[in-house]
């Protein structure tokens, strides 16, 4: 079964845990310091989560944070400087200024794909990052997330459908954390387990305890390898629960406070503390310099935050589209030999074809038919139709060629 | 040089630009092994294999998607809608995610989305839509929508190498009814770019699509009786080539405009904004315009010739605006 995880990436996982959770509880004071423009969201008691998930992933891999999922950014290596002045809206952050929260990515170097609000988006494009990756030979797995609530949306579906037919390297990390915004998953989705439905489109899923991380990363570890290996892609459910409100805004009051009380009691943290202290893989005087570390690090990175300025007025009108090459180079990197999909060889049929299809004939070249519009068909069908007082019908006039004569000649 | 027609035009500059950079894939419904509904992608599955020319199941929001996220790794998909009726199940994925990637965190977006569009061909409410303008108002995308065979291909081939997400739509009553010369090889058309059709002092009539042949025939029976008509074929609606209407209206001094887009809310509206902005002291009479009806596309032959512009219509307005 799963390789047993070496002290270093207990003590990582531990790390980032801590990390997230500092840096959104600083967020919390700044949000009281109405210095925080928009709405601030929490993963307080999922750190595990995004934590465990992100954990299992290479460098080369890409991922697509959702909005809880600031751990998963940590970890893939962006500062907490950044995570801030989105949300401060500060000239310095990622989209300067354009969005907040962890809607921000970076295609460059650390392939990251912004999200954006609408739920499920995600779940294609990684899909397409996927097979792009897998075209180009570059062995990565493309990994996002989605909540319980998310995964009612029709892209959600039409996603993982198209994922599982392309056998796409991808993982979907599904958290459940019980609720969407003040509706409990029962009203939402009737089914035990939200991995059952991945047996719909034919992907493999597993379920985990979403707060013990190292459960988390075990699981999401095997899961990217097998997406890695081409029996991709793969659902993971990870139960979880939200611990405070849907936004800052939200007192929810709707949520039953023994509920509460049940999952205060497996926070996530605590419950890896215990069990490296056990294991005396972390003692009292190794968690302070931790969180020594880890405070240090934040109030440097708070201050750098808060001096950067707001963005000039007018950056409002810029960047609407690309110019071109001084704008963007855009370059394909090529891991695999570009002969490979390049005729004559790439008509050569890829692994995953489906057995028996596209073995039948071709259609008849440039006469065959087509679905509507064909010239000949639709003439006959023209002398049947009656006339509009006298109003003629583009559909009865075929395009005279003086008529495109006319048009090449001005045109040149 | 060979005679082809619209629909070839479209076959050669996918074949061509996937033939040129392996970058460039395309992917949607029975678009492989088929074809394409309307045979636009016949024989590329054969040539280019099927890494590179991507069956898809029924999920316009997938198609899209996923082009979008194999742009970020340096490709070029092209997504077919089987009809342009269809880009709407696409709508949040392209004005939310796609439309917005570079303005907001500097992610290019370098897909093209095409398919066959318009009316005249009785495909009903379902399979004749015009939806250019959902698109031309939604900032970040570029929209283009061709009239020639020469056009199809030399704009297709632009959209394929621009960087931005570009909207190409293809008026299917022309796939097979225009034929016309063009160059053997590789040419581009340039995105943005409005072509003076006809020249003509006493009006000016602005048009694209299928509504551009119906109004150079309006223009030749005008000359007839005496009033020149100046056409201009937009070609690309986002970003349009204001210049060169408002330059054509300096000389005119009337200008009509032709769509088979439905009235309100069609690119005539904005094109009248444009003048009122930039050529006010040069009309001499009110913009008109012809347009489709403010319904949706009727199914029954005589119902869909009442909702589309025609000759006729147009040749009315015509004289009315000549009047002026
Ligand atoms: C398509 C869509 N509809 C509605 C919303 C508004 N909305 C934002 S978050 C949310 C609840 C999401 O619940 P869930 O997916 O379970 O994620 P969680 O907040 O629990 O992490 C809603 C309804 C949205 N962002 N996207
Ligand atoms: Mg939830």
């Amino acid at each position: 079964m799963a390789k047993a995880l070496t002290k270093q990436q207990h003590l990582d996982l531990y790390y980032y845990m801590r990390l997230n959770r500092a840096v959104e509880d600083t967020m919390v004071k700044l949000f009281r310091q109405n210095k925080i423009v928009g709405g601030l969201y929490s993963s307080l008691g999922q750190e595990a989560v995004s934590v465990g998930t992100a954990f299992a992933l290479e460098k080369k891999d890409w991922l697509a944070p959702m909005i809880r999922n600031i751990g998963a950014l940590l970890v893939k290596g962006v500062p907490p400087r950044d995570v801030f002045m989105q949300h401060m809206a500060k000239y310095d952050s990622p989209t300067k200024g354009k969005d907040g929260t962890s809607h921000f990515g970076d295609l460059d170097n650390l392939h990251i794909v912004s999200p954006i609000s609408m739920l499920g988006d995600l779940i294609p494009v990684m899909t397409g990052v996927a097979m792009a990756g897998r075209y180009l030979g570059h062995k990565i797995v493309a990994m996002t997330w989605i909540g319980d609530g998310g995964s009612s949306t029709g892209v959600f579906h039409e996603g993982l459908n198209f994922a599982a037919t392309q056998k796409a390297p991808f993982v979907l990390v599904l958290e459940n954390n019980l609720w969407a915004y003040s509706t409990p998953v029962k009203r939402q989705v009737p089914v035990e387990n939200l991995a059952d439905r991945a047996k719909a489109y034919g992907v493999k899923s597993f379920v985990v305890d979403g707060n013990d991380v190292a459960a988390v990363f075990t699981t999401a570890r095997e899961a990217v390898e097998l997406a890695r290996e081409g029996e991709g892609p793969i659902l993971i459910e990870a139960k979880t629960f939200r611990r405070m409100g849907h936004a800052q805004h939200d007192p929810a009051e709707y949520v039953p406070a023994e509920m509460k009380k049940y999952w205060e009691e497996r926070d996530p943290i605590s419950r890896h503390k215990k069990f490296l202290f056990k294991e005396k893989l972390l003692d009292e005087k190794g968690k302070k310099e931790i969180d020594a570390k880890i405070s240090a690090l934040l109030e440097k990175e708070r201050d750098f935050a808060e001096n950067s300025p707001f963005p000039p007025a007018e950056f409002a009108e810029h960047g609407v589209y690309c110019t071109g090459d001084d704008c963007h180079k855009i370059r394909a990197k090529w891991e695999r030999p570009i002969a490979e999909v390049t005729p004559p060889k790439s008509g050569v049929p890829a692994v995953w074809t489906v057995e028996g299809f596209g073995s039948g004939k071709g259609s008849g070249g440039g006469s065959a038919p087509i679905h509507f519009g064909d010239t000949v068909k639709h003439e006959q069908k023209e002398e049947a139709a009656p006339s509009n007082n006298g109003a003629k019908s583009p559909a009865k006039k075929t395009a005279k060629k003086s008529v495109i004569a006319t048009a090449r000649k001005a045109k040149r | 040089m060979a005679q082809v027609t619209f629909l070839d035009a479209i076959k050669q500059a996918m074949y061509e630009e996937m033939e040129r950079d392996p970058t460039v894939v395309l992917i949607g419904e029975d678009v492989g092994v088929y074809g394409g509904a309307f045979k636009t992608s016949e024989g590329l599955l054969a040539k280019f294999g099927w890494e590179r020319v991507i069956d898809t199941p029924i999920s316009e929001s997938a198609i899209v998607g996923a082009a979008c996220g194999m742009s970020y790794l340096g490709l070029r998909p092209i997504a077919e809608m089987q009809f342009i009726d269809f880009i709407v199940c696409a709508f949040n994925q392209i004005t939310n995610f796609v439309a917005k990637g570079h303005y907001l965190w500097n992610a290019p977006a370098p897909i093209v989305i095409r398919g066959p569009a318009g009316g005249g061909v009785h495909g009903g409410p379902f399979h004749s839509a015009n939806p250019e303008m959902y698109f031309v108002h939604t900032p970040g995308l570029k929209v283009i929508y061709p009239s020639t065979p020469y056009d199809a291909k030399g704009l297709l081939k632009a959209a394929i190498r621009d960087n931005n997400p570009v909207l190409f739509f293809e008026h299917k009553f022309l796939y097979r009814r225009i034929k016309e010369e063009i160059p053997e090889g590789d040419y581009v058309v340039p995105i943005g770019k409005a072509a003076v059709r006809r020249e003509g002092k006493h009006l000016t009539i602005v048009s694209y699509a299928a509504m551009m042949h119906t109004s150079l025939e309006a223009a030749d029976e005008l000359a007839k009786e005496g009033i020149e008509a100046e056409v201009i074929d937009l070609r690309t609606l986002m970003p349009l080539d204001s210049d060169t209407i408002v330059e054509s209206v300096k000389k005119t001094n009337r200008c009509l405009v032709v769509h088979e887009d439905t009235k309100t809310g069609g690119i005539a509206g904005e094109i009248a904004a444009i003048l009122c902005e930039r050529a006010f002291g040069h009309l001499d009479g009110p913009l008109m315009r012809v347009t489709a009806l403010d319904t949706p596309v009727p199914y029954s032959p005589p119902l869909e010739e009442y909702f589309l512009p025609n000759k006729e219509k147009v040749l009315h307005a015509a004289r009315e605006l000549a009047k002026y």
